[in-house]
């Protein structure tokens, strides 16, 4: 097991390290430059500016810098926010993404798995249908179209939850309610891809041998499905949830301009755009280890829920 | 188990989807119910209990430093935090600040500023004239990183300081003792009181820069001399400012805290006004505006602003060098109330020069401007033949722009126009922003593209010096000597009437080139919510939340 893990960490080391280089020199490549602005700067500011963030150096030297300070946990500063690091806007910026997330990810889980095993129970009956329905309807929506629909019928004509930011209260005393639709929303493309991936396994469980034999044995629907049939059949959700992750870091970019959430998301699409090298690299950086940690911990789970795949 | 949840989910789902599927963004009769409370209470002045102002402000600052801060969002929130010498009153005219008087000497060119004797840092230190003085050449040194520090070239030697020829203590600046400061200019420039309202030219408390250095302005640590103090800034989130006890003025300041929220759309921003979660948005999108006309009339503020939307001419390039009468053909081409109504929408001012409405000047215009639209498409087809261009050699030419919906909406219905007038084929042509501003100011790519500015100031000047053939900004190429001469001369001149005239005189002289193709003067758009008082509109919408109240609601 340990040699197992170390192994994973050495393989991620060069994929990481392609998707720092890869990164660094498409931003650098981009027309347009972090000090450009409509007012022209002075030459010896813009002089003192470019030295100040290393930009007077040749290319590789700011590439061989970057990776050494990143070797000692240093992300640089931030060129859009001029008295930040970007290690402290991640770590600012994260836990924001991470509640986000974290809650869009549960309910995707649970509300796509319960959704999937009751279409399947149901199969080809209204109830099928109908869910089904919805999750295509979820999978085809895109949530910017979502977002926005949701703000107007919850915030805006019934005043429910706020239309957007993160809210001053903390999380129990009412700052839930700043998440609950941008983490719906998050999660509804996932509810849906993980429902139709649960029903499909399901509905094979269900016709096997072994679950005929715990019918007849008389046990309960219910017992059969929590005891026997769940856990084979969510053999392909836990193989989707490196890519579901994926899925949620991607669309957080979304909501969280959409919902003026100040996560990492924001901090990427607003980064990306005044061309803030560092903060744009940094988030990179931080949500590709973080991805390549998931995959690692879904490659756990498979091995705990399927004993085929230990060998 | 497995039964029950899924299907409130599944209702919840439906109905969520049916609901969302109905409602229509933009005309929707059932919308929220005013509340039955009296705005203002009996009387119509009470005041409500919160005193808490909750404004959107655009994009997110990228730093409180007032001398590093470059953005009109971190001027907004500077504005509240910080007090120049001279300051401005609700209606954006000039009134005295830090400074209590001051006199100006007979050549115009030394300022003696006496300061309040009762001026306090917030953290009850007294606001000296060093402190200024000590502020003013850290914003021109050039070790500052200060991407504004232009705007101090009216002051003596600033030219040379800025761009390291001279060490900052040669600024034309200095405190002759605690209360009394001499500013020195290189000459007599009318609108420089003006300038000292500008975050360029703020004091900061040197104990504490000194002591936290690229620190000193985070929340926690900045020492402001404003009617507030910033207490807390999440990035993305929210700025907290809160009322600054030590400010001399305190007793005027009725808000006891101000919140500046970033938010880049505008159709976001919207929506959360109207949920009541701010106070005042930063703009408005242009497409709800005739929904917001219609329900929320009130609260509709529409007000002229210190800007000037044209397009460019590549004078230095074909098919454009020298060649005024296809640029004057395609300017006369446009009809522009068609424009600012169709297109524009918000109240739009159709403009034909290049200065917009400042105070105290005479807005010049072509003899054109007063001349039906067709008297001006028989001209423009005549200078186009004139310039060579058939319908059998129609010019071919390329319109660039930054990406934006409004803009794009424009660059259509220009390059229709000019189709159906005169027959031109016209390329449109976006960019992203940063790339936009690279490519125009290679002068070689372009031909036609976009140019808005807004000024820094409420005078001429600040758009008069963009066409200079020397300045860094004529992306137009443009020159003309003469032109130049009526600047330079306006930039010595004492006699402020005199001055206006001859820069009244240069607009005509560059008009007539027509190196710019006038389009509209911006106007600034928002929604203010009824208990909202002392918010005025004004031509640099510039706005100080001391003068702000919020009535009961």
């Amino acid at each position: 097991m340990l040699r197992l893990i170390f192994r994973r960490l050495l393989e991620s080391i060069p994929t990481l390290l392609i998707l720092i280089a890869v990164t660094f020199f498409m931003m650098r490549m981009a027309p347009g430059g972090p000090f450009d602005s409509e007012k022209r700067l002075a030459p010896e500011v813009e002089a003192n500016l470019r030295a100040a963030y290393h930009l007077d150096e040749p290319l590789v030297q700011q590439f061989g810098r970057y990776l050494l300070n990143l070797a000692r946990g240093d992300f640089g500063p931030s060129f859009q926010y001029r008295d930040r690091t970007v290690t402290e806007l991640i770590a600012s910026g994260f836990p924001v993404s991470l509640q986000l997330g974290g809650f869009a990810m549960l309910i995707a889980v649970f509300g796509g798995v319960a959704l999937g095993s009751l279409a399947a129970l149901r199969q080809n009956k209204p109830t099928d249908y109908t869910t089904m329905a919805v999750a295509m309807t979820g999978i085809s929506v895109p949530n910017f179209v979502l977002a926005p629909l949701l703000v107007l019928v919850f915030a805006v004509y019934l005043g429910w939850l706020p239309a957007g930011g993160l809210g001053e209260a903390s999380f129990l005393e009412g700052g839930w309610k700043n998440l609950v639709l941008p983490v719906l929303t998050l999660a509804l493309t996932q509810v849906a891809y993980i429902a139709r991936l649960t029903r499909g396994s399901m509905i094979e469980v269900l016709r096997s041998n072994y679950i005929r034999t715990a019918r007849a044995q008389g046990l309960s629907t219910l017992t059969i499905l929590l005891r026997h049939a769940l856990k084979p059949a969510i053999i392909p959700v836990v193989s989707y949830l490196g890519p579901a992750t994926a899925g949620l870091i991607t669309g957080s970019v979304v909501i969280e301009t959409i919902f003026g959430l100040p996560g990492l998301g924001r901090y990427f699409v607003t980064g990306a755009l005044n061309r803030d090298y560092t903060l744009v690299l940094g988030i990179v950086v931080f949500y590709g280890a973080l991805i390549i940690l998931f995959n690692f911990l879904v490659d756990l789970a498979y091995g705990w829920l399927d004993p085929r795949s230990r060998e | 188990m497995p039964k029950r949840v899924p299907r409130w989910f599944l209702l919840s789902l439906a109905t969520l989807l049916l609901t969302s599927g109905c409602s229509r963004p933009g005309d929707d009769p059932t919308l929220p119910v005013a509340k039955t409370v009296q705005v203002g209470g009996a009387t119509g002045q009470e005041l409500a209990a919160e005193q808490i102002l909750r404004a959107a402000n655009g994009a997110e600052p990228e730093t409180l430093d007032p001398h590093r801060a470059s953005g009109v969002t971190a001027s907004n929130v500077l504005r509240d935090l910080f007090e120049g010498l001279v300051t401005e009153a609700a209606d954006g005219s000039l009134m005295p600040g830090a400074a209590e008087s001051w006199t100006i000497s007979d050549d115009g060119r030394v300022y003696t500023f006496r300061l309040r004797a009762n001026g306090r840092w917030s953290n009850g230190d007294p606001v000296t004239a060093e402190d200024f003085t000590f502020g003013l050449r850290r914003s021109a040194d050039p070790k500052t990183l200060s991407e504004y520090s232009a705007i101090l070239y009216p002051l003596e030697n600033a030219d040379a300081v800025v761009n390291g020829q001279l060490p900052p203590e040669k600024l034309g600046v200095r405190a002759i003792d605690d209360r009394t400061l001499e500013l020195r200019l290189h000459s007599p420039t009318p609108y420089v009181l003006g300038l000292l309202t500008h975050s360029s030219t703020y004091p900061v408390h040197r104990p504490s820069l000194q002591k936290l250095g690229g620190k000193f302005a985070r929340a926690g640590n900045l020492v402001s001399n404003g009617a507030f103090r910033l207490n807390a800034w999440v990035v993305q989130s929210h700025i907290q400012l809160l009322r600054n006890p030590n400010y001399w003025d305190d007793a005027h300041t009725t808000l006891t805290e101000v919140w500046y929220y970033p938010v880049e759309s505008a159709d976001a921003e919207l929506n959360r006004y109207r949920a009541n979660e701010f106070d005042l948005t930063y703009t408005l999108p242009n497409r709800q505006l005739p929904w917001l006309r219609k329900n929320l009339p009130k609260e509709l503020r529409i007000a002229p602003y210190l800007g000037s939307y044209v397009y460019g001419f590549n004078t230095s390039q074909p098919p454009f060098k020298d060649n005024i009468p296809l640029r004057k053909a395609l300017a006369m081409a446009l009809d522009r109330d068609v424009i600012v109504t169709k297109v524009g929408g918000a109240g739009e001012i159709a403009a034909y020069g290049w200065v917009p409405p400042v105070t105290g000047y005479r807005n010049q215009a072509p003899v054109w401007a007063s001349w039906t639209q067709e008297q001006r498409n028989a001209e423009a087809r005549r200078l186009y033949a004139e310039a060579g261009y058939s319908p059998e050699m129609p010019l071919r030419v390329q319109l660039l722009y930054n990406t934006e919906t409004n803009h794009r909406r424009l660059a259509i219905a220009m390059a229709a126009m000019w189709r159906d007038v005169l027959g031109v084929n016209t390329e449109i042509l976006s960019q992203e922003w940063q790339v936009f501003l690279q490519t125009r100011r290679t002068k070689i790519d372009t031909q036609v593209f976009r140019y808005g500015w807004i000024g820094d100031y409420d005078d001429p000047y600040t758009f008069a010096e963009i066409l200079l053939s020397t300045h860094g900004q004529n992306d137009m190429a443009y020159s003309n000597p003469r032109y130049d001469g009526l600047l330079s001369r306006a930039s010595r001149e004492a006699d402020a009437a005199t001055r206006m005239e001859l820069l009244e005189e240069a607009e005509r002289v560059m008009l007539d080139d027509m190196p710019i193709l006038p389009i509209y003067f911006y106007v600034t758009k928002r929604v203010v919510k009824p208990w909202v008082v002392g918010f005025k509109d004004n031509i640099m919408d510039h706005h100080h939340s001391r003068f702000v109240r919020i009535l009961k609601h």
